[in-house]
């Protein structure tokens, strides 16, 4: 058979014919267009529609940013150059830049120190938030808040010293009597730690010279972007693991731990933030005598942290309820105890549930660290309410304030969501 | 206006106001700068610059009283207070003394437990519309729709104000200065009304001042002015008499460039006094003889003041009116220094 089939045919090709190229409408760019943008009639009138809201948008505000000029000392020398035609007098931003990010009372000469402390942020969160890089980072992610604080408010070396001090001896006892107990551990470690800082009390003073290395910024000068950073920072880095106590205490089978969890919770959530800040600024000021206050922008990110952890609190009780009971039982049955048991099955599970709800809280947090304006601290948008637009040189310039404000709000809350999602991925081992 | 006040903080206030008070003059001195309470920034009366100093009209009277006090207009730490945290913050003892254009009412002055010291600014309630309205007097604006500050006496005077001519309008309710500078530009109203010097600043950041006008009618008293706590009257009278040094010393043509050609004295024995080269006043409020010297050259005489921060020479651009000197025709009346 093979063989007549062999000479039967006076022509066989033995190479493969070249491939002709793909026709022109279904290849490169014609082709992506017609199948995303003009797939058929309906795609192609929305396409339409998009191009032409696009083009509305555009048309409007490109003249106004690419016409906007930078180098004037006012808003109506703006005004002059403009002539009536559209342009943003975006010389407000070269003029003001150091006071929204920095505060108008923060001294010039040293911008450069919040500025480190802004840069070392990157380096101390970077173990914690990737961690692929070596552990052994995490030591200068535990310095940071001690070097970060010297940086900023100066002063005398030793206060963060003591502080950092206090911090070691209370974690020493804690090792020392957690073997035992976890409770004595704990709060003999927080009762060491609150020894030694009462003891500093008295020796920083002593130690203190006339004129510090880095001089001394009072809290009241703090202000513009660098104070929604801090607040964001310290706060959200604070009520994580205070919002975690706070989800287990909830679960607790000891109703006295259970009860201060609900109450503490349940008021702090049910109370507006703003209320918060205003008991911080105006009602704590009775408590104390008036040279004796404790620094305004402590008391505010108490209050914040306290409200934030609240939220994280019924954020991580929502990764725990969604465990199955299976997960607890194992846990029970290898014979782990209740701190074993947690920091091995159950927490990591039940905070990988809640990453996304944590960055809500996280992103919505660091908005609202923008509210500190109403009690008269000059945070991004406090200076701009504020100070700016009440200049006579600079009232009535809102666009590119806000945007400006806006922008750099965006950049940070983007940075955060891209992260948790980069997170999710990479913690992603169920089968889906 | 300006009304909105956290009522139940206050009964605290009152309470803590005593304990808070005595010696402020004192603790002014040890701690070598005098905390004054000021907006958190109105054009013209208190904002800080480029540089981060603070200016302004009230911002001045601080710095007189630093001036008299300390020898030094340089010593004072300016806290910023919103319209909600004001009144606490100076009854808690957190501040020395505010200037923060503050209408003095009766409620405050004697609920409140504030005093009033005096009057550095004389306001009232005004109406901006635009020309081209074509509208002269607030009585022909029957029916017409209103940008006002929700909360603030503001709204009362306004519906007192329309009831009385019996005619009808429209309220736009707002919330900021700023927003309803948006809003009225914005065509939302017919007319915008708040105190007469805020709409005279809000109309100088308009893109053109000159399309707009204020209505003659000033429908209600707002007479702003500093204010201490009850319950240290040496400390009070100090910065009464340093507030009417700058009045007095408007009336006696004394300016901060004459000052020190006066200051080694004069024919005019009420000049001489003022300037303490005559008569010991400075003793009797507890500091130097120059105290009035040094509040005058700290930022002039009330004039001076005016001129340079609010007056037709400025963007605010605003006009002497009640606020000139009683010999002019207007409300400034210093008692005598005697």
């Amino acid at each position: 058979m093979s063989d007549t089939h062999e000479h039967s045919v006076a022509f066989v090709r033995t190479q493969a014919v070249p491939a002709a190229p793909p026709p022109f409408q279904a290849t490169g760019p014609v082709k992506w267009v017609r199948e995303n943008l003009f797939a058929n009639i309906p795609n192609a009138i929305l396409t339409l529609l998009s191009f032409y809201a696009i083009y509305v948008v555009l048309s409007a505000t490109l003249p106004w940013m690419l016409n906007g000029i930078w180098n004037t000392q006012s808003l109506a020398e703006c005004r002059e150059i403009l002539q009536g035609a559209t342009g943003a007098c975006f010389s407000v931003l070269v003029e003001r830049w150091n006071q929204l990010l920095f505060g108008f009372t923060y001294p010039a000469e040293i911008y450069w120190r919040p500025t480190l402390a802004f840069v070392l942020l990157f380096l101390a969160a970077a173990p914690v938030l990737f961690f692929d890089l070596p552990r052994k980072l995490l030591v200068f992610t535990a310095l940071y808040p001690f070097i970060a604080y010297y940086l900023i408010w100066g002063g005398t070396v030793w206060t963060p010293v003591f502080a950092l001090l206090g911090v070691v001896g209370g974690f020493l006892v804690y090792v020392r009597f957690v073997r035992n107990s976890f409770a004595a551990g704990f709060f003999g470690g927080i009762a060491a730690a609150f020894v030694i800082w009462w003891i500093a009390g008295f020796i920083v003073p002593m130690l203190a010279w006339e004129n510090p290395v880095l001089a001394a910024v009072p809290s009241r000068d703090m202000g513009g972007f660098m104070l929604n950073m801090m607040l964001g920072v310290v706060c959200v880095s604070l009520s994580l693991p205070i919002g975690i106590a706070l989800a287990l205490g909830r679960q607790s089978s000891m109703p006295l731990i259970k009860i201060i969890c609900v109450v503490f919770i349940e008021f702090v959530r049910g109370v507006p933030l703003i209320t918060l800040l205003f008991v911080a600024s105006v009602v704590l000021a009775y408590f104390f005598p008036p040279d004796a206050t404790i620094d305004l922008i402590l008391r505010v990110i108490i209050m914040i942290t306290m409200f934030s952890s609240a939220y994280i609190a019924e954020v991580i009780r929502g990764g725990l309820a969604a465990l199955p009971k299976g997960q607890y039982e194992a846990a029970d049955s290898l014979g782990l105890d209740y701190p074993q048991a947690m920091r091995l099955i159950i927490l990591p599970q039940a905070l990988k549930i809640s990453i996304p709800g944590i960055v809500n809280v996280a992103v919505g947090l660091f908005k609202d660290t923008t509210l500190v304006s109403v009690i008269s601290m000059f945070d991004l948008v406090g200076m701009i309410r504020g100070p700016i637009l009440a200049s006579t040189e600079w009232n009535g310039v809102y666009w590119e304030l806000f945007m400006f404000a806006a922008l750099l709000f965006f950049i940070v809350c983007y940075g955060i969501s891209q992260y948790s999602q980069w997170l999710e991925r990479r913690l992603a081992t169920d089968h889906r | 206006m300006r009304k909105t006040v956290l009522f139940g903080a206050l009964t605290v206030a009152g309470l803590a106001a005593s304990a808070a008070a005595a010696g402020t003059l004192d603790d002014v001195k040890a701690r070598g700068k005098l905390n004054c309470g000021v907006t958190t920034g109105l054009a013209g009366f208190a904002a800080p610059d480029a540089n981060g100093e603070w200016n302004g009209f009230d911002v001045d009277v601080c710095r007189a009283v630093a001036a008299a006090v300390l020898g030094d207009p340089k010593a004072v730490e300016f806290v910023p207070t919103t319209g909600k945290t004001r009144f606490t913050a100076l009854a808690s003892g957190e501040i020395d003394m505010l200037a923060r254009n503050t209408t003095w009412t009766f409620s405050r002055d004697v609920d409140l437990k504030f005093d009033f010291v005096g009057v550095n600014y004389y306001d009232g309630q005004g109406f901006l519309v635009p020309k081209e309205l074509g509208v002269t007097s607030a009585k022909e604006l029957d029916g017409a729709t209103v940008c006002i500050q929700t909360g603030t006496t503001t709204e009362l005077n306004l519906a007192d104000f329309f009831r009385a001519n019996n005619i009808s309008y429209e309220p736009v309710p707002i919330e900021t200065n700023a927003e309803g500078q948006q809003q009225y530009l914005a065509g939302a109203c017919d007319t915008y009304t708040t105190d007469a010097s805020g709409l005279a600043a809000t109309r100088a950041t308009f893109e053109d001042p000159s399309a707009h006008a204020l209505l003659p009618e000033i429908i209600s008293k707002e007479p702003l002015g500093p204010l201490v706590r009850h319950g240290d009257n040496e400390w009070g009278d100090l910065v009464r008499w340093t507030l009417n040094a700058l009045i007095a010393a408007e009336e006696y043509g004394v300016t901060s460039t004459n000052i020190a050609e006066l200051s080694a004295g004069t024919n005019n024995p009420e000049i001489n006094r003022l300037l303490g080269t005559e008569g010991n006043l400075g003793e009797m409020l507890g500091l130097s003889a120059d105290w009035a010297k040094n509040a005058i050259m700290a930022g002039g005489n009330y004039g001076e003041i005016f001129a340079k921060n609010i007056g037709e020479a400025t963007p605010i651009g605003l006009a002497r009116g009640l606020n000139a000197q009683w010999t002019n025709g207007g409300l400034l009346y210093s008692p005598p220094f005697r």
